[in-house]
């Protein structure tokens, strides 16, 4: 007899695992279409979720979707379940967790207290019976603060990755749309460049270049060279200025190892990089990327849904007290993400679990050039996302990324958001850019006229790489 | 402020990289020229991924070389890029289509359109008969030209033509400023199951990336390679290479400069 039923008129549907249920609950994704385990008409997906709604939120720590015994992040899960956080939600099903959140008397301070009690399965289930709108009316209650030179996730700001990559690691190029973002008033998250290369010299090269630029304008945020964290680690052994680790993530054990990594080496790098006592006002070091149907891709995912899985990376996460976590939602691809319906659908769901599950949650608004997407797609899902609440956001020079070939949002576009909103930077950083005359009376970030003497020194940040 | 005319302050940076730096602001916006160059570049890509390869004249431009006309099991485009499984496999047809041409040769040469027409349309032709010309010394099947076809689908077509080595010509995922890139990989033994991390790959060879010869070089080097240490993969790696090389100094075949 299946476990799991639900009558609707003549008709019974039925569904024999745990993980059954929740892949047919979840909103339809060509991911999971493409794992076989995607419910097989609307019908029975609106079935699974009457199911689903019913189910006692216990159920998620008595029955692991991947077992206790052959993966390391369900044991991570159950065992720093914390059981005093849980017990003024213990006695609800994920239908009565839905109502509860939403409720005008679960505040800010109540989703903090019980944010550990929370596993990411449970996160995931109650996102299933969620529409957009609860998403974003539930996330943007939640905040979640972490600082290392400025402190991020404070209300009424929104923070932005500046993200200089190049397709050579040709630092001048680099530093080139490294300044072009500055004049934006981009980078309070980070100034981050993802690698052409993962060689341990080129990374060392590019921390150099980045910190020195940081150091020349006393900038108050952080730089990160996203390779490997094996990379990373090699570059703190020869003394190169790393103010952050960063790692791509999954929710398996098995997924992790395809990114070649696991929970220990995240611990070494973890310390690694706090040792190093390099932030001035906090001290989360860490920096995390992940994103729905990883572990598929690397064949980890043991019949469980995407967006399920991507919640649990958000488990491995929270256990190093990230400074910054965004999901790249529309990066990996149509098998995964079909459209723009599933890429915003798939960005609400990631934010809000991510900041139930409490991280500091930013996401790359993006997508590829084959996906049925386009800039007016991530023009809809920036805007949801700042409503929501969404601790930063990630801009590129005219919103092309030369070097991933995919495309993300403008610098423009952070400017717009932040005046359409009534969103400001980060506040130590939103006083660099007042001493740097950047700032007008307004608290708007100005464009500089090109025969300004501040442009002309700015630009020269350039000179001698 | 002197009376100097004003030149663009970004044109010395601008030289340094292809990203879209030094743009204006209209209000916070993109001016009108920037968002329809951007528009244009988005256009050009999309057509790129949906556009279809016009095979018959690329056989033309093969000839008098053999082409085999295959399909996977993609049957629609959008089939295609919703499961990338079925572009790795066959369809039934062109499974027959393959097994009447098996021999034992030495190399399979496959073109398939991937996710750039505009990138086989551009340079597969040329790329091709320039790899023909730098290996005549080896034994060639006819080239299978595959529609919705992904990279690991050579190894069905290198398995069932009886080849040592396959070599895919294949469509890259087409960058704003780059929607015509061409990869190609290199795969010793090809069977169905093979890893990726049992292959290698040039990529980027489009007008402002790899050059054809550089690139042919690269697949010159990599077959030179395989053929010595029958495999493909992680362990092919430029080190490796330069050691064949140096251990065979003076045999038979010329080593071209290695370059991966």
């Amino acid at each position: 007899m299946a476990r799991y039923s639900v009558s609707l008129g003549f008709e019974t549907y039925r569904f024999e695992t745990l993980s059954q249920l929740m892949a047919c609950a979840t909103p339809k994704r060509s991911g999971d279409e493409l794992a076989g385990i995607a419910a097989g008409n609307d019908t029975q997906r609106v079935a699974a979720r009457m199911a689903l709604a019913e189910l006692p939120l216990h159920t998620f720590l008595d029955d692991p979707l991947v077992p206790y015994e052959i993966d390391e992040v369900t044991r991570l899960i159950i065992d720093s379940h914390d059981k005093g956080a849980f017990a003024p939600i213990a006695s609800l099903t994920v239908g009565e967790l839905r109502e509860w959140l939403l409720s005008h008397q679960c505040t800010t301070e109540v989703l903090a207290s019980v944010s550990t009690g929370l596993t990411p399965e449970m996160v995931a289930a109650v996102s299933k019976l969620m529409r957009n709108q609860d998403l974003i009316a539930v996330a943007a209650k939640i905040q979640v603060t972490t600082a290392f030179r400025n402190s991020l996730g404070l209300p009424g700001r929104l923070a932005s990755r500046l993200q200089p990559n190049h397709p050579t690691d040709d630092l001048l190029g680099i530093a080139a749309s490294t300044i072009d973002g500055l004049l934006y008033g981009i980078g309070d998250a980070v100034i981050g460049v993802n690698p052409a290369s993962d060689s341990v010299t080129t990374c060392v090269d590019i921390l150099n270049m980045l910190d020195s630029v940081r150091q020349r304008f006393e900038i108050p945020t952080q730089t990160c060279v996203l390779a490997h964290l094996t990379t990373t680690l090699s570059a703190i052994e020869r003394g190169a200025p790393v103010d952050l680790a960063f790692q791509s993530i999954a929710g398996t054990e098995a997924a992790n190892k395809g990114f070649g990594v696991s929970l220990s080496l995240l611990e070494e790098a973890h310390q690694a990089t706090q040792s190093l006592k390099r932030g001035t006002v906090g001290k989360n070091v860490m920096y995390f990327e992940t994103g729905q149907g990883s572990a598929l891709s690397s064949d980890a995912h043991y019949g469980v849904d995407q967006q399920t899985l991507e919640a649990r990376a958000y488990g491995v996460a929270r256990a190093f007290r990230p400074l910054l976590v965004n999901t790249v939602v529309g990066f990996i691809g149509p098998e995964y993400l079909y459209d723009s319906k599933q890429i915003i659908r798939a960005g609400l769901e990631d934010h809000f679990c991510g900041k139930l599950l409490g991280l500091p949650m930013g996401v790359d608004v993006c997508y590829t050039n084959h996906a049925e997407a386009d800039q007016d797609d991530m023009d809809s899902l920036m805007v949801l996302l700042c409503v929501a609440g969404a601790n930063f956001l990630i801009a590129v020079p005219g919103a092309d990324d030369v070097m991933l070939n995919y495309q993300s949002l403008s610098n423009h576009d952070i400017l717009g958001l932040r005046r359409t909103l009534g969103l400001r930077p980060t506040p130590e950083f939103e006083l660099w850019l007042d001493r740097m005359g950047l700032l007008g009376v307004d608290g708007s970030v100005q464009a500089l006229p090109p025969q300004d003497t501040r442009m002309g020194q700015i630009l020269a940040l350039g000179d001698g790489l | 402020m002197s009376d100097a005319p004003l030149v663009d302050p970004w044109l010395a940076l601008k030289a340094s990289t292809r990203a879209r730096i030094g743009l204006n602001r209209c209000g916070d916006s993109l001016p009108t020229t920037d968002q329809l160059q951007f528009q244009l570049a988005h256009a050009k890509a999309r057509d790129a991924v949906h556009g279809a390869v016009d095979f018959d004249s690329l056989a033309a431009s093969l000839a008098p070389r053999t082409t085999l006309r295959v399909h996977s099991a993609a049957r629609t485009r959008a089939e295609y890029l919703g499961r990338p499984d079925l572009g790795r496999r066959l369809s039934a047809e062109s499974h027959e289509t393959l097994l009447a041409h098996a021999g034992a040769y030495d190399i399979a040469f496959v073109i398939a359109d991937g996710l750039s027409s505009a990138a086989i349309e551009s340079h597969a032709a040329s790329v091709l008969n320039a790899c023909f010309e730098r290996l005549q010394h080896l034994t060639c099947s006819p080239v299978a030209l595959v529609e919705q076809g992904r990279v690991a689908i050579g190894d069905e077509i290198g398995h069932l033509l009886g080849a040592e080595l396959v070599v895919v010509l294949i469509g890259e995922r087409p960058g704003l400023s780059t929607p015509d890139s061409l990869g190609i990989y290199v795969t010793w033994n090809p069977a169905p199951g093979r890893r990726d991390s049992e292959r290698n790959c040039i990529s980027n060879v489009h007008a402002n990336g790899l050059t054809y010869q550089d690139a042919t070089n690269k697949v010159a080097s990599l077959t030179f390679g395989a053929r010595e240490l029958k495999l493909t993969g992680v362990q092919l790696t430029e080190g490796t290479l330069e050691k064949v090389a140096v251990e065979n100094e003076g045999g038979l075949f010329e080593h071209p400069s290695i370059n991966l």
